[in-house]
């Protein structure tokens, strides 16, 4: 009995002594292998009396299950000072830059038409198109613009030769033909935007040939101002993300309205740049009104029975209002550098669903002013 | 449209502060765009006495001036001739600033003598041109006292936008009337009783064209001295920016913007044989009032005599027949002119003048009579003489009519119930009769209204009055019929296609949808119904037949910026045609240079061909298109590189996109250094899938049994399309085979000089049994004898 106390001693010495993983396993076969030292002692037991295997079995058993558990845990032990040491070799420099991701970006035209496209389809809007080529029948004759009315000189258009006889095409001064098409091609009621790229023939600081309009239409049979009004509210609200917006109905003059209005926001003029939102001062933002009777009796709908409103607005401006960008004419120049500072992410996609309507709002945190995400950009940077 | 507070005034009987008046004009829809106040410019300036004027101890022409300004005495250098002790003038401290030129004053020495601020010149302070010596006043003149007081003006000039429906705003009086009716004060009346005529007017006027000018009054002044208006009236037109000529020039500018009566005088003595109005034929010509010669075509309406044409209706008087200093028998005109005869003739002799602007909106026939009575009263007061009986030639154009309103109209367009007695009031105040008849308003418009078309001008006319802040905001009630709401297949599609792009390392731009029809020509025959008429310039006179273009000109351009790598992508219309149906959506992508900077790790590569191409199947399979079905053929148009470019298509004509390098000759006409690529996805191409169907995926199939892979390299014809041997691979067994992977494309030594060598990785996948390696091997031999069997290769 001694002889196994003095035994499991020396072997467990020697298990917590190893500092090797080969040098455990040669001390596992020697001990507990098939013809190690307690193996064999165990073997004897075959030869033994009854009353001598009581005593001794369960022993020698104790025995090899203590040596077995103690090169086990010697072995994870051994295994885990190894791992450390090889973790630590295996240390790299994470102040490394990473490998560049290709950003590329939406320009700010898609970005505004995506909004505004939720704002109003969430409304109950759909969204409709047409040719940029346009009849004039389309562009004015329709809208109630006779062909020497004052207000086609509103309109500086860009035509096409005459042809064989004697009418000639135009490029859209305004989205407002998609309206006349949508009222031809089915009955009443409507609920529309029209969003396009719409032309004149006017190039200075703040205009360029082409640019882009959003108009809206909804006729059906009791429609008035105050739902226009609801309307256009609604919108300022959503898209400048501001809880309390300011809004002024002017009376105005559009041929294809009447009543007509124009509609200001309430801003503040600070260094050269506009505040939505602030201040007393007013910024024109859009023109509205009822659609003028004359008009639906040129698309044939009874102007007793169906009624309603249209308004229109610039969506180059608003984009430039809402995310401070000073000139129109870079929009078109597909500058890299411009077109990175203002563009957005692939997946910046616009949703009503986010508190306030925009994503810009939380990266402010929360801050109702819709200005100072994008000051203007610098362009003496080359990349 | 410009007016003083003080002119408005003479018609207005009202106490509203100018604060209040400005927002009542622009609430019923006289927009103020500016009030400013010379006084304000001017309010640190006042009335000094040059008490001692000595010698410039080292400038000839300078003296140096004691001045009192009434709190001290300082000393001011000065280079006026006239400066003088005793002398009163205008003087501007240090620290004021100089109306016209901006120059803020400091003390500061000239010539090594200090001066401190400055006596001025009318032209300085913006009153007139005179700049010869500083501003001499009367003796009695306050010193001390603001010379803005003195000289009374302390009036704000506010302008007003007017819109095209307003031509009654383009007189200061129908300003007034407007505000009176909004409750702003009581319209004042004017004495323009008629001037009696001692003598038969001599003046014989015939009106051959009465469509164009269908009354004409006119009336003989004789025995007049024309000479300068008297200040009143020069103040007035001085302060809204006009200068004052002579009485009978300034009278007339005074009728016009006053009463929006525009009118004209001729020097009687000038004129030969009777006056005729007509059109104008093609050849005809005049030099007109602005001394510029104008060459007419037929139809603009003229006032000739005999001598040939001596006037513009409606427009500009003639050189040949206007007044001068000494003008002493005049022919005073009062008409009427057709307002798209106007516009015309102004449009096309580029002629914008006072006149022009009104009668192409309108003139008010009813004012004519009074305003030649008025003009004749003023005339007579400041040049004397005596005047004749007023010839009336035409009839004057009826421009008043009935219109109907319902007067719950109001309410059901305007969303704000009114009364019927306000309704009636407003209306009766904006000049309107009124007589109730049965359940609706008879609405008999004034003269000066010929904009009223219906109904629904009358409700603005009483909502603009009424005020457009009392209509309340109602959220839209559920529509009438259940309609579309939301985006529809394609635009849904757009917006993937276009953030499939921008997340591939594209950015989006946005170019003009025109360009120079040299570079159009280069994509498309140019056809002359795309070419503008009238281009802003000729570099953007073609629709474009294409979107390529315009990117690789900006990629040009970025490249002048220092860009090396550049890629971006535009959404948009091009077109085939003049008709809706040649307007096509497409979305087109350029790449030049490398897919991304220098890295330590990771080097960037070149883009090529199959980065445009991987680009275009990105988006095709973004969008929904079959792009597994669909074929990749070496066939792009002209502007691609014939050997590096190809399109996908579904069967042999339905091109979804085309891809490929840039043909170089495209860069080098373009100007842009190459190689560049590019794609462009036919959007409107693209099949939706079948409506109905739903948007079930069907359920998930997995197979439980092993997937088996296999490597193999053929040798093949150097010209072999890769997609044949993986269409010859891939039909061996298209059951068993779930994935073929062209992993290796090998050129050079160990196989022949026009070889190439194809590897190839497939995956088998059983759905019934595990494979054993005999099957296996029977299915590798397959592959190996249809790949020889089609197309010539062999097992390397």
């Amino acid at each position: 009995m001694e002889d196994l106390q003095r035994l499991e001693t020396e072997i467990i010495s020697a298990i917590v002594a190893c500092d090797d993983l080969g040098g455990l396993e040669e001390l596992r076969v020697a001990e507990v292998g098939k013809k190690g030292r307690v193996s064999l002692l165990m073997r004897k037991l075959g030869k033994m009396s009854p009353d001598e295997k009581k005593e001794f079995g369960p022993k020698l058993n104790g025995l090899k299950n203590r040596i077995i558990d103690g090169i086990t845990a010697q072995k994870t032990n051994l295994e885990q000072q190894e791992l450390n040491r090889r973790l630590l070799s295996e240390k790299i420099d994470i102040t490394l830059p990473t490998p560049p991701e290709n950003m590329g970006s939406i320009h700010p035209i898609t970005q505004v038409m995506d909004e505004v496209a939720e704002i109003f389809t969430e409304i109950g809007f759909s969204i409709a198109e047409g040719p940029e080529i346009e009849e004039d029948f389309y562009n004015f004759t329709a809208l109630n613009i006779p062909a020497e009315h004052p207000a086609r000189q509103m309109h500086d258009t860009f035509y096409f030769p005459e042809d064989a006889e004697g009418n000639r095409k135009l490029l859209r001064t305004h989205t407002s033909p998609v309206q006349i098409r949508t009222m031809m091609s089915g009955p009443p009621p409507y609920r529309i935007i029209a969003p396009g790229r719409t032309y004149r023939c006017d190039s200075d600081a703040t205009h360029t040939p082409m640019f882009h309009q959003v108009e809206a239409l909804v006729i059906d049979k009791d429609i008035h101002m105050g739902h226009l009004k609801w309307c256009i509210e609604e919108f300022c609200r959503k898209f400048f993300e501001l809880d309390d917006v300011k809004i002024r109905f002017r009376p105005s003059y559009f041929p294809f309205t009447e009543p007509s209005a124009e509609v200001d926001i309430g801003c503040a003029f600070k260094d050269g740049e506009i505040l939505i939102g602030e201040g007393d001062d007013w910024l024109e933002i859009m023109g509205c009104g009822m659609v003028n009777p004359r008009v639906l009796e040129n698309v044939n709908l009874d102007p007793d029975e169906y009624q309603g409103f249209a308004f229109g607005m610039g969506l180059d401006r608003i984009a430039m209002l809402k995310w401070g960008i000073p000139d129109l004419r870079d929009f078109f120049a597909a500058d890299l550098r411009w077109l990175k500072h203002y563009g957005f992410a692939a997946l910046d996609i616009p949703s009503l669903s986010t508190q306030g309507g925009g994503n810009e709002l939380r990266e402010r945190g929360g801050s109702s002013s819709p200005k100072g995400d994008r000051p203007p950009m610098n362009k003496k940077g080359n990349k | 449209m410009k007016f003083t507070l003080s002119w408005l005034k003479e018609h207005l009987d009202t106490e509203a502060p100018i604060n209040e008046i400005s927002e009542k004009l622009t609430a019923i829809g006289l927009e103020v765009e500016e009030i400013t106040n010379p006084a304000d410019d001017l309010a640190p300036f006042v009335i000094a006495e040059v008490l001692e004027a000595g010698p410039h101890p080292d400038a000839d022409k300078l003296q140096v001036l004691k001045v009192n300004t009434g709190t001290e005495v300082i000393q001011v250098v000065c280079g006026a001739p006239n400066a003088r002790a005793g002398l009163k003038g205008a003087f501007a401290p240090s620290g004021a600033t100089i109306p016209t030129n901006g120059m803020k004053l400091r003390p500061t020495k000239i010539r090594g003598v200090e001066s401190n601020g400055m006596m001025c010149s009318e032209r300085e302070l913006g009153l007139g041109d005179d700049h010869d010596g500083i501003i001499d006043l009367p003796a009695d003149a306050p010193v001390g006292v603001k010379f803005a007081d003195y000289k009374d003006m302390d009036d704000p000039v506010i302008e007003i936008a007017i819109t095209p429906n307003h031509q009654d705003a383009l007189g200061i009086y129908g300003i007034a009337r407007d505000l009176a009716a909004a409750g702003l004060g009581t319209l004042k009346q004017r004495d323009m009783s008629p001037v009696k005529g001692t003598f038969e007017n001599p003046q014989k006027v015939v009106l051959a064209n009465p469509e164009a000018c269908p009354v004409f009054a006119g009336r003989y002044i004789r025995g007049i001295k024309n000479g300068p208006s008297p200040e009143w009236l020069q103040k007035k037109l001085r302060a809204l920016g006009m200068k004052p000529i002579s009485a009978l020039v300034d009278i007339t500018n005074y009728l016009t913007y006053d009463m929006a009566r525009p009118l004209h005088v001729f020097d009687a003595d000038k004129l030969q044989g009777d006056i005729v109005v007509r059109l104008s034929k093609t050849g005809e010509s005049l030099t007109a009032l602005d001394d510029q010669d104008y060459s007419l075509e037929d139809g603009v309406c003229v006032i000739t005599d005999d001598s040939g044409v001596i006037g513009l209706g409606g427009v500009m008087g003639g050189a040949s027949t206007g007044c001068q200093p000494g003008t002493v028998n005049v022919f005073l005109e009062a008409a009427w002119f057709d307002p798209i005869t106007i516009a015309m003739a102004g449009r096309k002799l580029g002629i914008d003048s006072d006149a022009r602007y009104r009668f192409e909106r309108g003139v008010d026939p009813d004012t004519m009579m009074p305003g030649i009575e008025y003009a004749t009263q003023l005339i007579l007061d400041m040049c004397g003489g005596e005047a004749s009986d007023v010839t009336v030639s035409g009839t004057a154009p009826v421009i008043s009519k009935t219109v109907p309103l319902r007067p719950g109209r109001v309410g059901h367009l305007g969303g704000v119930e009114v009364a019927e007695s306000d309704i009636i009031g407003i209306l009766s105040r904006l000049g309107f009769q009124v007589a109730k008849s049965g359940n609706k308003l008879d609405v008999v418009t004034p003269s000066w209204r010929c904009d009223i078309d219906g109904e629904a001008d009358l409700v603005e006319e009483v909502l603009r009055i009424y005020g457009y802040d009392q209509i309340r905001s109602e959220p839209l009630p559920a529509s009438s019929r259940e309609i579309n709401t939301g985006l529809n297949a394609m635009q849904r599609r757009v917006r993937t296609a276009k953030r499939t792009a921008a997340g591939r390392g594209l950015r989006e731009a946005v170019t003009w949808s025109f360009l120079p029809s040299a570079q159009a020509a280069l994509f498309a025959d140019l056809k002359p119904e795309l070419v503008l008429s009238n281009p802003i310039s000729s570099d953007l006179d073609a629709m474009r037949p294409n979107l390529l273009p315009n990117l690789i000109t900006a990629a040009g351009r970025n490249m002048d910026r220092g860009f090396r790598n550049i890629a971006l992508f535009e959404c948009g219309n091009q077109f085939a045609s003049d008709t809706p149906e040649g307007q096509s959506l497409v979305l087109a992508g350029i790449r030049r240079g490398q897919t991304g900077a220098k890295h330590w790790a990771k080097g960037p590569q070149d883009v090529d061909a199959y980065t445009a191409k991987a680009d275009a199947e990105a988006i095709l399979s973004a969008i929904g298109a079959k792009i597994d079905n669909a074929q990749v053929v070496a066939e792009a148009p002209d502007w691609y590189h014939p050997g590096r470019s190809g399109v996908i298509r579904l069967g042999p004509k339905n091109i979804l996109a085309w891809f490929g390098e840039i043909h170089p000759a495209i860069g080098k006409a373009l100007d842009v250094k190459g190689p560049l690529v590019g794609f462009e996805i036919l959007l409107e191409n693209i099949p939706f899938s079948k409506s109905g169907k739903g948007n079930s995926r069907g359920p998930l199939r997995t197979s439980d049994f092993q997937a088996v892979e296999r490597d193999f390299a053929f040798v093949v014809d150097r010209n072999l399309a890769a997609a044949e041997l993986i269409k010859a691979v891939r039909t061996t067994d298209k059951k068993l085979i779930s994935e073929v992977t062209l992993f290796d494309v090998y050129v050079g030594p160990g196989i022949g000089e026009n070889q190439k060598s194809l590897a190839l990785n497939v995956k088998l996948q059983p759905t019934d049994k595990t494979l054993t390696e005999e099957e296996i091997e029977q299915f590798s031999s397959k592959v190996i004898t249809n790949v020889e069997k089609r197309c010539g290769g062999v097992l390397r």
